[in-house]
């Protein structure tokens, strides 16, 4: 049967002499019955010992212990066991040694010492494991004990009472017969729980309108990210690259860069084909947005806020790595597959008096993951 | 010490101490009987899938251990330094005194990496032996009367393994858990009426702002665990409480439990059990490296990899999120992104909160109100072993699908083909998975009448006189006798509309609900009848026999195998 794992215990010693297995309750055996006696306390004298006979049946398994067999055996795993813990001491020793003797601070010392530590804390372990394992399956005795289940339930007369008990002291306390009080308590405790959520309210700033708007302003440079050196059309005329742009200022202001990471992507002459955008409810042409065939998108994914790094220069397709939005460059950004219900949006830009690539303004839609105040 | 032994050998002192000790502590508490036969004499039935929760329990326990040296050293603070330590690939790298931190445990506290590792697959194993033992406990009905309670807790435990683990790998403010945490801030964002200033309030501002780090830290080191101590109190001293569940087997009755003494047997293995745990996080944190924030580098928000994972548990809903289609709706000038809001809520929603209706479902349309403490074989449970399986392949999907970009690169396949392939399967894979299923049940259950009433399958083939073959059959032996036996099969409740011996209208069968009663009764009542007579007591039901094969007819028996006296009302 292939079920008769479901009923196998763990009784399979590797003994000489492997016991047959039975499963279930033997009949109560008279060995079970407390006979003995011993000195409780002093003085109390000597008293029978109790019995748990009623609740426990035990049926143990296997030769007796002084079948030659179960001695050889016996004495076998004894020295195996030993064995085990002796090679856990000797590794745990090994261990505190490692800690000693190796240091770490370089990237090579530090794996030598991962290594020493990490092999020498596995083999004492699985030399403590593996000989208290031997140990309890060799040495002792194969007992199984069945233990009688009682009524979770209580007894029907103990729930009356209980019950009684309870409506009796409602009654004494007066709390159903006084409404003033009851009512009144409850309105003395309402304010009390509102403490934990007016405590909570400094936590943060209200979002306000912070989520709409971005550092960019009329003028701010666009930096190039690493360098952080501004950057013009000229130096930026290879057909097909992107790189990621950091408004000037704010190189490493990591909250203002949450919202205002930009790509910049360059295309061939006639590639580009931004129609129109949406301004709150009127569409605006953007193509004056983009300079030279450079065309700046937010970096920052629609969907739930991932830089959308990897550009596809063949299929001019701009991927988030999160999720997978994938994003038309050619027109838009617009949203060609994926969780993303929304272009990415497109900085205004223009160049300065020097040259340099400059925003014309701010975002004018909101950038990132979408929100309940968005509209 | 209170009774004649086992073993003949008993001839030696009991230390003075120890007696001292203990008659000290009886003299003061009075406990002996209690530790007697609650703590020593407490039988475990034994059975590898009780093994399950151990591991879940044991890893708790080096997590806490090894999360107690790590926070010795950890620094959780988002104030920006500039990193002058060992790992000279990263020297003079403006980062957080989190990462920084992070990188002297790794490289300049000894033992450290050592250390970090073992938690973190200490993590990775915690959730994933919830997992299975969550799975164990569904599948063999552990769940049912009088154990709902401590089911619900075990659900509530794993939904906080899920914080946990989230912020835990969140704290080192590296590149990957940072882009982790974007999304997680992303989402909140998405929530209607309250998305934001909820994100607001837990980062301290714009995202990622300056608290998010000690946030998670005192959350993570002492909130959850705290609760999570508890919750694990609690599960387990219910368990002692109601005494463990037991396979069916020869003597297992629901009146008793069979197994070992606690005290030596079940403390010995169990101690073994935590060591082995210990020894295989221990070897993995050796030779299998975890989350090298060296090499993600520190966090920032203008920069990502690709194929970045997050942790296991975390790809059900890095899955959904990539399976969704673009669904927004823009309103009255408000924005609610189902494309966000679906994936946050929705697949651990159905497990996490099917999971916790199943029990109260399946008495529903059972109608049973036993108690149960000898587990159910899963093919005795088509129904819920079917949901369950579906269960898993629903989650599957959504899990293979968190990492669609590289099953794409792997396979060679177009990744918005996997994407496409997963969007159909997380809807029509459970269902396939739930009909398969059940069909494989009431199969086994075939197989396990037959031999039941014609014996197994001996593998000897004798010839008869007249030259046919024939193989022999062979009874089943009493242990075999007692697992098949073990089947209980669910009585069908009145149909609706009929009337009871007085000519009363069921009051059950009424309404929308008693009809979806009487649908989910009627799937949960199919099963093969293993009484020899099993279709000959009037009871075919819905007619469901095959002509020629009328031992297999589908249809409850009337005969249930309630435990008399054991139906109490609630």
């Amino acid at each position: 049967m292939s079920d008769m794992e479901e009923t196998e215990g763990t009784e399979g010693t590797e003994s000489p002499g492997a016991p047959h297995r039975v499963i279930g309750t033997p009949p109560p055996s008279p060995r079970l019955l407390g006979s003995a006696a011993v000195p409780e306390e002093p003085g109390a004298g000597a008293v029978a010992l109790v019995s748990d006979s009623d609740e426990f049946a035990e049926h143990l398994e296997g030769l007796p212990p002084d079948d030659p067999k179960v001695i050889v055996h016996d004495r076998r795993a004894e020295r195996v066991v030993a064995a085990c813990f002796i090679i856990a001491f000797i590794a745990g020793c090994g261990f505190v040694a490692a800690y000693v003797g190796l240091g770490v601070h370089t990237i090579d010392d530090t794996l030598r010492s991962n290594l020493a530590l990490g092999l020498s804390l596995s083999v004492t372990l699985l030399g403590l494991g593996l000989g208290t394992l031997i140990w309890v399956r060799n040495l002792m005795p194969n007992l199984e004990v069945t233990q009688q289940r009682h009524d979770l339930r209580s007894p029907e007369k103990e729930r009356l009472a209980t019950e009684a008990y309870f409506k009796e002291g409602t009654a004494n306390s007066q709390f159903v017969k006084r409404p003033l009080v009851r009512r009144t308590l409850m309105l003395g405790t309402l304010p009390l729980l509102a403490a934990p959520v007016v405590l909570l309210r400094d936590l943060g700033p209200q979002p306000g309108t912070s989520l709409r708007h971005t550092v960019w302003s009329p003028g701010r440079r666009l930096l190039v990210e690493g360098t952080n050196r501004p950057i013009t059309p000229a130096e930026f005329s290879a057909p097909g690259s992107m790189i990621t742009i950091v408004p000037e200022g704010y190189e490493d202001d990591q909250d203002a860069l949450t919202k205002a990471a930009v790509i910049l992507i360059k295309f061939r002459p006639g590639e580009l084909h931004i129609p129109t955008r949406h301004q709150g409810s009127t569409l605006v042409g953007t193509m004056n947005w983009t300079v030279d065939n450079i065309v700046a998108y937010s970096k920052i994914c629609t969907h739930v806020g991932c830089p959308v790094a990897l550009y596809e220069q063949t299929t001019h397709h701009i991927l988030c790595p999160c999720h997978q939005s994938t994003f038309e460059a050619t027109t838009g950004a617009t949203v060609i597959f994926g969780p993303a219900a929304r272009p990415l949006p497109q900085l205004p830009m223009t160049t300065d008096a020097q040259g340099y690539l400059v925003a014309r303004r701010d975002f004018t839609e909101p950038v990132g993951p979408s929100f309940w105040e968005r509209g | 010490m209170s009774r004649p032994a086992v073993n003949s050998d008993t001839d030696f002192e009991i230390t003075k101490p120890l007696k001292g000790t203990a008659g000290w502590l009886d003299d003061r508490f009075g406990g002996a009987r209690g530790v007697r036969t609650y703590l020593l004499r407490k039988v475990y039935p034994d059975h590898w899938s009780f093994l399950l929760g151990e591991i879940a329990l044991y890893s708790f326990i080096i997590l806490l251990l090894t999360g107690t040296f790590l926070s010795l050293f950890f620094v959780p603070s988002m104030t920006e330094v500039t990193y002058h330590g060992s790992y000279m690939k990263l020297d003079g790298i403006k980062v957080s005194e989190a990462y920084a931190s992070t990188l002297r445990i790794s490289f300049d506290v000894r033992g450290g990496l050592l250390i970090r590792q073992i938690h973190h697959w200490a993590a990775d194993l915690f959730v994933a032996s919830l997992m299975i033992h969550m799975l164990r406990v569904f599948f063999t009905g552990a769940f049912r009367k009088p154990r709902e309670v401590n089911w619900l807790i075990g659900i509530t435990l794993f939904a906080l393994a899920l914080i946990e683990g989230l912020f835990g790998y969140s704290l080192p403010d590296d590149q990957l858990s940072g882009a982790g945490l974007r999304i997680f801030e992303g989402t909140l964002q998405g929530i209607p009426i309250v998305g934001t200033y909820l994100a607001y309030f837990l980062f301290g501002g714009a995202f990622p702002g300056h608290d998010i780090v000690p946030r998670m830290y005192i959350i993570h080191v002492l909130l959850v665990p705290g609760i999570l101590l508890a919750l694990i109190g609690a599960h387990i001293f219910i368990m002692f409480w109601q005494k463990h569940t037991q396979m069916p087997a020869k003597g297992n009755t629901e009146r008793n439990v069979t197994g070992q003494p606690s005290y030596p047997y079940f403390v010995a293995k169990t101690s073994a059990w935590f060591i082995f745990i210990f020894a295989a996080l221990a070897l993995l944190s050796t030779f299998a490296q975890i989350n090298p924030i060296w090499l993600y580098g520190p966090y920032s928000p203008v920069a990502i990899s690709s194929a970045s994972q997050p942790d296991f548990y975390m790809g059900i809903l890095e899955g959904a999120l990539r399976v969704m289609p673009a669904w927004e709706w823009n309103f009255l000038g408000h924005t609610i992104t189902f494309s966000v809001l679906i994936p946050f809520a929705v697949p651990l929603g159905i497990i996490l909160g099917g999971a916790a209706f199943w029990p109260f479902f399946e008495r529903w349309a059972t109608g049973d109100k036993a108690y149960h403490h000898i587990n159910d074989r899963p093919r005795n449970a088509p129904v819920r072993t079917g949901v369950g399986i579906g269960a898993v392949v629903f989650y599957g999907v959504l899990w293979i699908e968190g990492a669609n970009d590289v099953v794409a690169d792997k396979l060679q396949i177009p990744l918005y083909t996997v994407t496409w392939i997963a969007r159909v399967a997380v809807i029509v894979g459970p269902i396939i998975a739930y009909v398969i299923t059940k069909r494989i049940c009431l199969g086994l259950q075939r197989k396990d009448r037959e031999e039941l009433l014609h014996g197994y399958e001996s593998g000897i083939i004798r010839q008869l006189p007249n030259g046919e073959f024939i193989e022999v059959h062979k009874p089943v032996d009493e242990d075999g006798l007692a697992v098949l036996e073990a089947k209980k099969v669910t009585a069908l409740l009145p149909a609706p509309g009929s009337e009871d011996d007085n000519g009363v209208p069921t009051p059950s069968g009424r309404g929308v609900l008693g009809k979806a009663r009487a649908v989910a009764n009627r799937a949960f009542a199919e099963s093969i009848p293993i009484e020899a007579d099993g279709h000959g007591n009037g009871h075919h039901g819905n007619g469901h026999a095959v002509a020629g094969e009328e031992h297999e007819a589908v249809g409850a028996p009337g005969s249930t195998a309630l435990p008399p006296g054991e139906g109490g009302e609630e």
